[in-house]
């Protein structure tokens, strides 16, 4: 009989709170690549926050922010390379955004802007997902498709804990595991599916055991710790281009602000909760101390990349809201590769209703 | 020209497409060594080996999502959905995902995927595989649903379907897999997507059909013609987009139609044929646009089947309604 309790999951921890390495991990990871780590990490929250208040000045649509889960986003984006793919969800522009998607990209798909899925060409990145879990499924077909053509590339999908309730997730664990895929299952478990805890989620004691289930490896890491995400995401991608198949990670972190802008989480959780995270596990300051004490960051370089960082973004947006917004008749176009005749008339119709005022 | 039946015509149509494109692969449940369950892929996979002609875990939702990962790389798959009545399990695939992804993307991504599946009544199948869905699929806006109705046009039809950037929804009738043989030219030939067949042409009333339900409204027609009425059969072939053009075109020559699905009634392709009709050729109009179809029950169980199926006598009645109004 198959006990849970024989079942032993350590998580990985590689530096602690105080920004001091623990133990003594094998490191792969140069200080250089760490510094560059940080500064992707300081973005993604500087980011985040002028996105957040741009929806509350009413510049930007519904969006999800992502503060707290910089280091599980940044740390594991970094360990690819440009012939991998990521299916992220709609929580994961840290990720993307690390991979190579422009910052405009970002900004406009959260604008709901009609080309904001658009990816640019050459990017191996899929359009933000927003079922959840459905991604899991989309990133196992294109490690089918890697494996087939005998690419090097893996897949990486970005889901939370949420998503593992769902089918898709289970089915796409075993599909990959079935085939022998090379794709990472990376769940950033942030303990909440909107307001339902994780103990509501499921029974079992990690998200990093399902793996067993499938035959594969699991890992559970330390979210907000980016070298340890870093080093456990790079061992994943390692055993996938060596053919060993998928890696399920979970890396647990949490999210500091709601589920999107329309939630209110002091609904279903404590503002004690919400501190211990905010204020002694932020995944930023961890790596910063660590950086500082390494004599290889400081209070200066902190603020010029605040400032630069911002004066990039307040242009970018500028330019963005000042640019033309598609208008309705547009969306037609790309309903199918070519517009059937009842799509033609009904666009027809769409100009001429907008030619004549209408919409205002 | 050989005869074939159509599922033989299917199995024919996805040779032809494996040999001629390497992007093209076949997968689902059952499709492998075992041929399918109608054995609509019999002997591709040892044509054409395990990679490309693979069976899969037991998942739909699985099935149809791995389709998208592959579509996004460049693939033309063709997920087998066993039977269509299981098609709830993966219509997040299917009408959230695939139907949407040119759009989403702004045109980035096609989603060259046909997804495969039997369904219809009159077989006596177990519970939930008989049920004709096409109606679900023919809402969602990005995806093409055609039905053949023969073995010439199953096979014509799914190689387009095939080559097609779009995703198609393809349904195949299983009372019409074997029920008779048809000449279909070897190698490749295709049938355009969107565009209807005038299965018979007539000049005093129009039925409009698809599926199983066109042999039901030609028989009608030759039992009508006994009676000296002379009626026109069009069959749909694709039922989303409509071929509005034939459909005019033919009422406004015989004045009359009837539109015959095998479907329940609520909020089907014969309702939106006849909106159609309606709003674009209402002064051609001798008499309303009359429906033949299965009542709005849940489908029943098999014993119930052959009362509850519309056929050639429901047709014949509903037409004389219009033809005598």
């Amino acid at each position: 009989m198959f006990n849970e309790n024989e079942l032993t999951f350590t998580q990985v921890k590689m530096l602690d709170e105080e920004g001091n390495i623990i133990g003594n991990p094998t490191i792969t990871t140069s200080d250089e690549q760490l510094r560059e780590m940080y500064e992707w990490m300081k973005k993604a929250r500087i980011l985040d926050q002028k996105l957040l208040r741009l929806q509350r000045q009413g510049r930007l649509g519904t969006y999800a922010p992502l503060s707290g889960q910089e280091a599980a986003q940044v740390g594991s984006a970094y360990a690819l390379t440009k012939e991998d793919w990521v299916a992220p969800s709609y929580r994961d522009h840290a990720a993307s955004m690390v991979h190579g998607l422009p910052l405009e990209q970002i900004i406009s798909y959260s604008k709901g802007h009609l080309y904001g899925g658009k990816i640019p060409e050459g990017l191996r990145i899929l359009p933000v997902q927003i079922i959840i879990a459905a991604q899991t499924l989309h990133a196992t077909g294109i490690a089918y498709s890697s494996k087939y053509k005998g690419e090097n590339s893996v897949a990486i999908t970005y889901f939370g804990d949420g998503a593992t309730s769902q089918g898709d997730f289970h089915e796409a664990l075993n599909f990959a595991s079935v085939f022998k895929l090379p794709v990472i299952f990376f769940c950033q478990n942030n303990q909440y599916a909107i307001s339902v805890p994780l103990e509501r989620q499921m029974a079992s004691k990690t998200i990093a055991q399902k793996a067993v289930a499938y035959g594969m490896t699991g890992v559970q890491v330390d979210g907000n710790d980016i070298l340890a995400v870093h080093e456990v995401t790079k061992e994943a991608i390692e055993r996938a281009r060596n053919g060993e198949g998928p890696t399920l990670i979970e890396a647990v972190t949490y999210r500091f602000g709601p589920h999107t802008t329309s939630d209110d989480p002091t609904r279903y959780r404590s503002e004690e909760e919400v501190k211990q995270w905010s204020q002694q596990k932020d995944p930023l300051i961890r790596l910063r101390k660590y950086l500082e004490n390494k004599g290889l960051w400081d209070e200066t370089k902190d603020n010029q990349l605040e400032e630069s960082f911002n004066d990039e973004l307040n242009e970018l947006i500028d330019v963005i809201e000042s640019k033309q917004i598609p208008t309705v008749d547009e969306a037609f176009d790309y309903v199918y590769e070519n517009k059937h005749d009842l799509l033609v008339e009904q666009q027809e119709e769409a100009k001429r209703f907008l030619a004549n005022g209408g919409g205002e | 020209m050989a005869q074939m039946t159509m599922i033989q015509a299917i199995t024919d149509a996805m040779r032809v497409e494996l040999k001629r494109d390497e992007k093209v692969l076949i997968f689902g449940e059952d499709v492998g060594k075992n041929g399918g369950v109608f054995r609509a892929t019999e002997g591709l996979q040892a044509e054409f080996g395990e990679d490309r002609v693979f069976d899969t875990p037991l998942a739909e939702s699985g099935i149809g999502g791995l389709a998208i990962g592959l579509a996004t790389q460049g693939f033309r798959p063709i997920p087998e959905i066993q039977f269509f009545g299981f098609v709830y399990e993966v219509m997040d695939s299917i009408a959230g995902q695939m139907a949407r992804y040119h759009f989403r993307t702004g045109g980035k991504f096609d989603m060259p995927i046909v997804v495969r599946s039997p369904f219809g009544g009159g077989v006596a199948t177990p519970e939930m595989h008989a049920d004709s869905l096409e109606g679900l699929m023919a809402q969602t806006p990005g995806l093409k649903v055609v039905i053949p109705s023969t073995p010439y046009d199953a096979k014509g039809l799914l190689i387009s379907a095939i080559r097609d950037n779009d995703p198609v929804i393809f349904l195949e009738h299983m009372k019409l897999y074997r029920s008779f043989r048809q000449e279909v030219p070897e190698g490749e030939y295709t049938i355009e997507l969107g565009k209807a067949d005038v299965k018979r042409e007539g000049k005093d009333i129009s039925i409009i059909t698809y599926g199983a339900m066109v042999h039901e409204s030609l028989k009608a027609a030759e039992e009508l013609e006994k009676e000296g009425y002379s009626a026109e059969v069009i069959d749909l072939r694709t039922v989303h987009p409509l071929d509005i053009e034939t459909i005019v075109k033919s009422v406004e020559k015989t004045n009359r139609a009837i539109v015959v699905q095998e479907a329940q009634r609520q909020a089907g392709i014969a309702a939106n044929v006849i909106a159609e009709i309606n709003e674009r050729a209402i002064l051609s109009l001798e008499a309303p646009v009359l429906r033949v179809t299965a009542p709005d029950t849940v489908y029943p169980f098999a014993q119930a089947e052959p009362v509850w199926l519309p056929n050639y006598k429901d047709v014949i009645d509903t037409a004389k309604k219009v033809l005598t109004f």
